[in-house]
């Protein structure tokens, strides 16, 4: 349950931020989402089992599920390499000129650089 | 030969990424070794194909490991076909970067070997969380290759891609976990029917089949398609346009088949599939830009697939399959074609070009009627495949949207034709026309590849019943999944 109510707020959350103008708060509901996700696999394995999953080192039946932890690991690596490269874009659109405001930000629209086609 | 052979396809092109990036050299040092990798790994699937149509699955567990730990390969006819088609995609699309000059990033080439290693990867896989993260291995370079040249429309098409790819594979790895939380297991062959024995499976599965929907930019989860892939370099419209959906499309395929058994979803498949081409056909007719224009036809291209996956039955299969390995090669043509003419005038909105640049408009004009499916060329084989499967079904509405949308190709196409290619000198563009005239045409290193990729389209449409074969083992493959599933658990 507790597993259940931390992946929704955790996507309430993230969804929120993804709506927002800004490529770097889009970020932020990236990394919220990401870790939604990976509560929901870890949750998968089964949250009632946390013993170290080692042979010999305890009971096996409340050893950890030990695969969904090798995907969160994988998931939280793929999810970093992506929020350095949104933050690298969010630098790029800045250095553009058009920041955030490339959607209806406070600011306004943006004046469009090239002659519409 | 031994099953190690499956792991080339992946470990080849990472490797040769790595070289490039490690040991940078010459722009010619790097074409020679991706065009080698592409060849070789061409070469490979072709071998691994003409080993699979007799139906027999080669299976790989990685590491000794049982299956349900080890990572899980296999190839069937359908996943070498698609492996096959991707190489050749890939060797196009290199020699056409070479021409437009795409490839002058030093990043271009370890890129696209990344990109295309995690599509190989994405084909064999058998395994729904290995899956993800060949999804990812193709997607992350494609965000670089998108933006990496710069410019404002770039990086904001890059920006919409990049929310939209990463909220679907946000939501494929929450499939994943649903999946694994529902069945305890991720791999394909002990999920078989899982769908079929419990509604949780279902709705878990249902994740994952949405999540790769929005891959292969099904409608209603098409929008970012036509807004980014006309803003990409053309070569990288090319390369990420036989590559990048056509990954979505085989999941679909492979995971519909196998753990629903083609059935229990017909109608919303149905639906979504006569939606996308109706939707896709007619999104192209507001377009103006030739690319543009082919963007959105991608997505109803799609829709014709996914009507072979509706109608399940051995010969909308084999005419799915049939028309997704042909339409690969059609589309990339086209793309080249105006990729091409983007690249020489500057703009793809010219007049008058058949005159000038008679190869271009000639192989425009066959993979665009071939496109269309018109005799004799490969759509047409590909879509009457397609509208006798749904007749026999008795699905008359499903014929009559798959004629109708054929049509409204054929008037996009003319669209184009009539626009770009034909006519004389429009005087109203006097302007653009005297900057087309100071500019050089297309070089022969620019039309030579789309013309090498309107051959299939010919052959494939006077000769067809070899890839017929080949697309009936095919879809004989998805309809009685046994052999893969011995394959991948064994």
């Amino acid at each position: 349950m507790t597993a259940a109510i931390a992946v929704g707020v955790l996507t309430a959350g993230g969804f929120f931020l993804l709506l927002r103008p800004g490529l770097v708060r889009v970020t932020f509901g990236f990394v919220l989402l990401g870790h939604a996700a990976n509560v929901l696999l870890l949750a998968a394995g089964g949250p009632e089992r946390r013993e170290p999953p080692l042979i010999g080192d305890g009971d096996p039946a409340g050893m950890a599920d030990p695969l969904p932890q090798a995907f969160v690991l994988t998931a939280i690596v793929i999810t970093f390499g992506i929020t350095v490269y949104l933050l690298g874009l969010a630098r790029a659109e800045h250095l553009a000129g058009s920041g955030s405001r490339s959607g209806t930000g406070p600011e306004g629209p943006a004046e469009s650089a090239e002659p519409p086609r | 030969m031994s099953g190690l052979v499956l792991a080339l396809p992946v470990a080849v092109p990472l490797l040769a990424a790595g070289v490039l990036v490690a040991c940078p050299g010459g722009r010619r040092a790097q074409r020679l070794i991706t065009s080698a990798v592409s060849a070789g790994i061409l070469v490979l699937s072709a071998v691994l194909l003409a080993g699979s149509l007799d139906g027999t699955v080669r299976g790989l567990s990685m590491g000794g490991w049982p299956p349900g730990f080890a990572i899980v390969f296999a190839a069937d006819a359908l996943s070498t076909l698609m492996l096959c088609v991707s190489a050749a995609l890939v060797l196009a699309s290199l020699a056409f970067a070479a021409g437009t000059g795409d490839d002058a990033s030093p990043w271009f080439a370890p890129l696209a070997m990344i990109l295309s290693a995690g599509v190989y990867g994405a084909f064999l896989t058998a395994d729904l969380f290995n899956l993800f993260v060949f999804v990812e291995v193709m997607l992350v370079p494609s965000y670089a290759l998108l933006t990496m040249s710069g410019g404002r429309a770039r990086t904001a098409a890059g920006r919409i891609y990049l929310t939209f790819s990463l909220l679907a594979s946000t939501l494929l790895l929450a499939g994943v976990g649903l999946v694994y939380g529902v069945t305890g297991t991720v791999n394909l062959g002990e999920l078989a029917g899982a769908a079929r024995q419990s509604t949780a499976a279902a709705l878990a599965v249902g994740v994952v089949l949405l999540a790769l929907a929005a891959k292969a930019a099904v409608v209603p989860l098409h929008g970012w398609l036509p807004r980014t892939y006309p803003e990409a370099p053309p070569a990288v419209t090319v390369l990420f346009s036989g590559l990048l959906t056509k990954v979505g499309v085989y999941g679909l395929l492979r995971v519909y088949a196998v753990v629903h058994e083609g059935t229990g979803l017909r109608w919303p498949v149905m639906a979504a599939a006569l939606l996308t081409m109706v939707v896709g056909v007619l999104g192209a007719v507001g377009e103006r830009g030739m690319r543009s224009i082919l963007t959105f036809h991608m997505v109803s291209q799609i829709g014709y697939i996914l009507l072979g996956l509706a109608l399940f039955t051995r010969a909308g299969l084999t005419a799915a399959v049939f028309f997704l390995v042909q339409y690969v090669l059609v589309k990339a043509a086209l793309l080249m074609c105006a990729g091409a003419v983007e690249t020489a005038y500057g703009t793809d909105r010219t007049d008058s070009l058949a005159r000038r640049e008679p190869l271009i408009a000639a192989a425009f004009l066959v993979s665009a009627l071939s496109l269309a499916g018109l005799p004799p060329l490969s759509g047409f084989v590909a879509k009457l495949g397609l509208v006798d499967a749904a007749a026999t079904e008795s699905d008359h509405l499903a014929v009559g949207v798959a004629v109708g949308v054929s049509f409204l190709t054929l008037v996009s196409m003319v669209k184009i034709w009539a626009g770009s290619f034909w006519g004389g000198e429009d005087p109203s563009r006097e302007e653009s026309l005297l900057r087309l005239m100071a500019r050089a045409t297309v070089r022969p290193a620019l039309a030579v590849p789309a013309l090498v990729l309107t051959v299939p389209s010919v052959v494939l449409g006077i000769a067809a019943q070899p890839l017929l074969t080949a697309a009936a083992e095919a879809a004989g493959g998805l309809l009685d999944a046994s052999a893969y599933v011995r394959a991948v658990t064994r």
